[in-house]
């Protein structure tokens, strides 16, 4: 089980994710700015690029492998390990363990780092962070299925989100369904992912939610394309950009500056 | 719908499967039925998570000592007047089954739900050699008169609607009046129970499957909800088994752990209508039973997997919790997956008994979202094993060239930080730049599966690590 | 073809590196049967309820061919019915209802209605566990549309595993050659999704719970 962030603990390094990196730092500097509130002073490790997924998830255990040890490399010097995102934060905490657990040197060393490893939502939770935030939305709120099932967190994002102010928690039918993202999945699989999506699109629909969040921006991703093809007027944002109060940038898969229905003016924040 | 018998066009096969509206009528109800049943039968039972535990261990517990409780099946078959059939693959069950049929001149065997007599096809071996195979189970007698394959471990007609149903009885049964109103479920079922009735009461030989098989006591176990399986047993003059080795277990306490876990599990039973536990043929006061008991145990390959990474699966207990819960299930149902087993699980055992080469996209034709296992009575860790399949293709260079090729560059760039942060700036611009202030594609060559039903939407345009080095 | 399989437990021997085969487990038996406190009897009758069969509590064994009469009647049910040639069964006072005609003896899918003995009755799930035997033909358990199984309230325990316990203390020799548990009438699903009732074996199973010995 998830061992508890001590709260002594200071120092916290930030796994960004590819993804977030690439995409949509906004999403990086929320976490950030979360982490400080609660308390902590944040580095990003400069050693770190990708958890490996890509390469796991495709059958090549090895180049798997070979980018554990680097990210281990990476991290383990550091107390607690934060990734704003569910399934990047499974992937080094339960599957680099199992990655490397035939490995004398490497074993020790991908376990120890994956007790100190917590998502985002996860440790600010734990770490009892009071929200200071005001948008004014009906969000829903999207599980991914990394979050759920091997990170096992369902109620902290929710917590979380609960005291934003202004803001309304409509749940959608099926919060254990998947998306249909499943990384490469989607584009070897693209009909099959879309059908996934177009469920998951309808679930979102029936809450009358003007905001999607999520904890992972894969999941993102794929639900803003595909709200956005469908002409939807729903905003699409990864929660520790709510949390945060930065909603300046325009919401995921959207151009201007901002999503005007969401209060820019009325941000909080400290 | 047209069967299609190639795991390897599993993407063609969901195309159709898609675009069929029956099916996925079909579906969609089957969905909205089984998802929340389970979920308040285990409400309802506070030990259930200890329960899969144990159920796991016992399994474990068995693969383990698969030679010894196997042998001691036997015996105890052997002590009870039974006989018991070692057959290593499918060929040499049907001829076993066959010579068992014709050493009582058999015409009609009636068939109990048994997915090792899909495996093994054995109604179109019994038909070729002059004997008549009735399906019992009622869909499995529907798809027999629809000439199809079971799309569900445990709902073999779920792609069928209702209406189908009505319009297969009516091309199938002879003297079925044009008029007779068959428009509701219950007409339907009365239909085929007057048909079975027949079947049943001239059959010579009964073939069932087994859910479990009881080492210390030589017993067959059947799980059912129509009685169909029992009066297949009991009523002709040869009852045959037909069973794959690790449905063993050690004695009849550990059958009800896993009573406790399969009804529940597959149903969202508390406990199906008949368990019907079977040891040898009738005694001699008995009023009625079979006269011979024969069980077929079939290896098929299985016993390849014992000790590597995949022996896991072999805890399954056909249950069919995976495919209700899998959201690629739920899009292209079972028919999809090419042969006998569908879901997460016939994504494990359909490479496995069929041959991965055979099977190639169907470890890949899942998200790994999880969801089996977290339901699955057994804790198979279903998405670690087709990793695991995956993982072979890819070191036996059965997957395809440019997709190695495309982890393998990409990975060259994951393990050099400094090489990375590069291409990722560059990217970042790139497809930023070619959004042209939008936030998202419409369409990129690059990734015409995404963008075929999606938009993608753009990056901001500088990555976090280049913003962050220069905050700092 | 064992040669493959004891391959097979050599390679796992290999995997385990020296550690011990796992061994069984500990059976996990739901506390909702055999908590202190928990009456058998009011719980075996909510559950075959909820199975979808009907009971009826009588005071006597005296009391069953008239609850049987009932019954039928009440479901314009045909008055012939088949006995299980078991004394429990058969002996019981039938000449108190001279309506019903009664036969013994196993089932040849002609008979509307059987009334059966049980070994022994669970109260978990509410399934009645019935054995066969020289007296308590299996037909019986199947072929007909009605299924009366008359039990006494000492029969009713609270988990498979004392069930089980009955039939091994009155067998000798053994388990008999089938055990039927049945838990509600015969039903199916596969039309649709929709759960009927009656599709090969019995349409309607009737628990006469008489309340003494039997």
């Amino acid at each position: 089980m998830t061992s508890q962030p001590s709260s002594k603990v200071d120092t916290v390094a930030l796994f960004v994710t590819c993804l977030v990196d690439l995409f949509r730092p906004s999403i990086g500097f929320a976490a950030v700015k979360l982490l400080e509130d609660a308390g902590c002073q944040v580095v990003v490790p400069p050693g770190q690029t990708c958890c490996g997924q890509p390469a796991y998830n495709s059958g090549d255990r090895e180049s798997a492998m070979a980018i554990a040890q680097g990210t281990i490399l990476a991290l383990e010097a550091h107390p607690a390990i934060v990734v704003p995102s569910g399934s990047c934060a499974g992937m080094l905490k339960r599957h680099y363990p199992e990655l490397l657990a035939d490995d004398m040197n490497w074993g020790p060393r991908a376990r120890s780092l994956a007790d100190r490893v917590f998502e985002l939502t996860q440790y600010l939770a734990a770490r009892g962070l009071r929200i200071d935030a005001q948008v004014a939305a009906r969000a829903t709120y999207h599980d991914s299925c990394s979050s759920l099932r091997e990170m096992q967190v369902k109620e902290a994002p929710r917590d979380l989100i609960s005291q934003v102010r202004e803001l309304s928690l409509a749940e959608m039918a099926e919060t254990e369904a998947c998306c249909g993202f499943g990384g490469t999945f989607c584009v070897k699989f693209p009909d099959v992912s879309d059908a996934m999506a177009q469920r998951k699109v309808d679930c979102i629909r029936a809450t009358g939610a003007d905001l999607l969040l999520a904890g992972d921006l894969g999941c993102l991703l794929n639900l803003a394309g595909k709200l956005k093809r469908a002409g939807s007027t729903i905003a699409v944002r990864h929660v520790a950009e709510v949390l945060a109060g930065m909603t300046a940038q325009p919401a995921i898969g959207e151009s201007g500056t901002g999503d005007s229905r969401m209060g820019d003016s009325g941000v909080g924040g400290k | 719908m047209t069967v299609l018998h190639d795991s390897n066009a599993f993407k063609a096969n969901a195309a159709t499967a898609l675009h069929d509206a029956s099916l996925q009528e079909a579906l969609a109800i089957a969905r909205e039925h089984s998802i929340p049943t389970r979920a308040r039968a285990i409400e309802r039972l506070p030990e259930f998570e200890r329960l899969r535990n144990s159920g796991r261990d016992l399994k474990n517990h068995v693969i383990a000592h698969l030679d010894q409780y196997l042998l001691q099946f036997e015996q105890s078959v052997v002590a009870r007047g039974g006989h018991v059939h070692w057959c290593p693959d499918a060929g040499s069950a049907r001829a076993r089954v066959l010579e068992i049929c014709r050493s009582v001149d058999a015409r009609t065997v009636t068939k109990g739900k048994s997915m090792i007599g899909e495996e093994i096809g054995i109604n179109a071996f019994l038909e070729a050699n002059g004997i008549e195979p009735i399906e019992t189970d009622l869909g499995e007698y529907i798809i027999q008169l629809r000439r199809e394959t079971p799309s569900h471990i445990i709902g073999p007609a779920l792609h069928v609607t209702q209406a189908q149903v009505e319009e297969t009885f009516r091309k199938s049964h002879d003297g079925l009046d044009p008029a007779r109103n068959l428009d509701d479920p219950a007409a339907l079922m009365a239909e085929a129970r007057a048909h079975l009735r027949e079947g049943f009461l001239k059959a010579d030989v009964g073939i069932t499957g087994a859910n479990f098989l009881i080492a210390d006591e030589g017993a067959s176990v059947i799980v059912t909800n129509e009685g169909n399986g029992d009066l297949t047993q009991t009523l002709p003059r040869i009852h045959i088994v037909l069973a794959s080795i690790e449905k063993v277990v050690p004695d009849m306490h550990d059958a009800m752990t896993l009573l406790r876990l399969l009804p529940r599990s597959g149903t969202g039973q508390e406990l199906a209508v008949y368990v019907t536990f079977s040891a040898g043929p009738r005694r001699a006061a008995d009023l009625d039973g079979p006269g011979e008991y024969h069980v077929i145990l079939l290896d098929n390959g299985r016993s390849a997997y014992l000790g590597t990474e995949f022996e896991e699966m072999l805890r399954c207990i056909r249950c069919g919790a995976c495919l209700d819960h899998c959201p690629v299930y739920h899009s292209v149902g079972g028919h999809a997956y090419g042969w006998v087993y569908s879901g997460p699980i016939g994504s494990l055992l359909n490479p496995a008994l069929n041959g991965i080469e055979n099977a190639k996209p169907l470890p890949h034709a899942s998200t790994l979202c999880g969801r089996c296992e977290s339901v699955c009575p057994m804790r198979i860790p279903i998405p670690k094993m087709l990793r695991h399949w995956r993982e072979r293709e890819f070191a036996g260079a059965i997957a395809p060239m440019p997709e190695r090729r495309l982890i393998r560059l990409w990975a060259f760039f994951a393990r050099r930080p400094w090489l990375y942060r590069l291409a990722a700036r560059l990217a970042a611009r790139g497809l930023h730049l070619l959004a042209r202030g939008q936030g998202r594609l419409k369409s990129a060559p690059f990734a015409a599966g995404w963008t075929r039903h999606r938009d993608l939407p753009a990056p901001q345009g500088r990555t976090f690590q280049e913003q962050w080095r220069a905050r700092s | 073809m064992l040669a493959g399989i004891r391959a097979g437990m050599a390679r796992q021997a290999d995997r385990r590196r020296g550690a011990p085969p796992p061994a069984k487990p500990i059976p996990v038996i739901p506390a909702r049967a055999t908590a202190p406190g928990i009456d058998v009897v009011d719980l075996f009758h909510r559950q075959v309820l909820e199975a979808k069969a009907t009971l009826e509590v009588v005071a006597s064994r005296s009391d069953v061919p008239a609850a049987v009469a009932r019954y039928l009647t009440a479901r314009n049910a045909p008055a012939q019915i088949r006995l299980a040639p078991d004394r429990r069964i058969a002996d019981l006072p039938w000449a108190n209802a001279p309506l019903l005609e009664t036969a013994t003896g196993r089932s040849h899918g002609m008979d509307a209605t059987s009334v059966t003995p049980a070994v022994a009755a669970v109260a978990e799930t509410g399934t009645l566990v019935l054995q066969s035997s020289a007296e308590t033909p299996t037909t019986l358990h199947f072929l007909p549309d009605h299924h009366v199984v008359v039990i006494g309230r000492d029969q009713i325990v609270g988990t498979y595993e004392q069930a089980l316990a009955r039939i091994v203390r009155d067998a000798d020799g053994g388990l008999p050659r089938t055990i039927n548990f049945v838990t509600g009438p015969s039903r199916s699903g596969d039309i649709g999704k929709v759960l009927l009732m009656g599709a090969h074996g019995p349409k309607h199973l009737h628990v006469i719970l008489v309340d003494e010995a039997l």
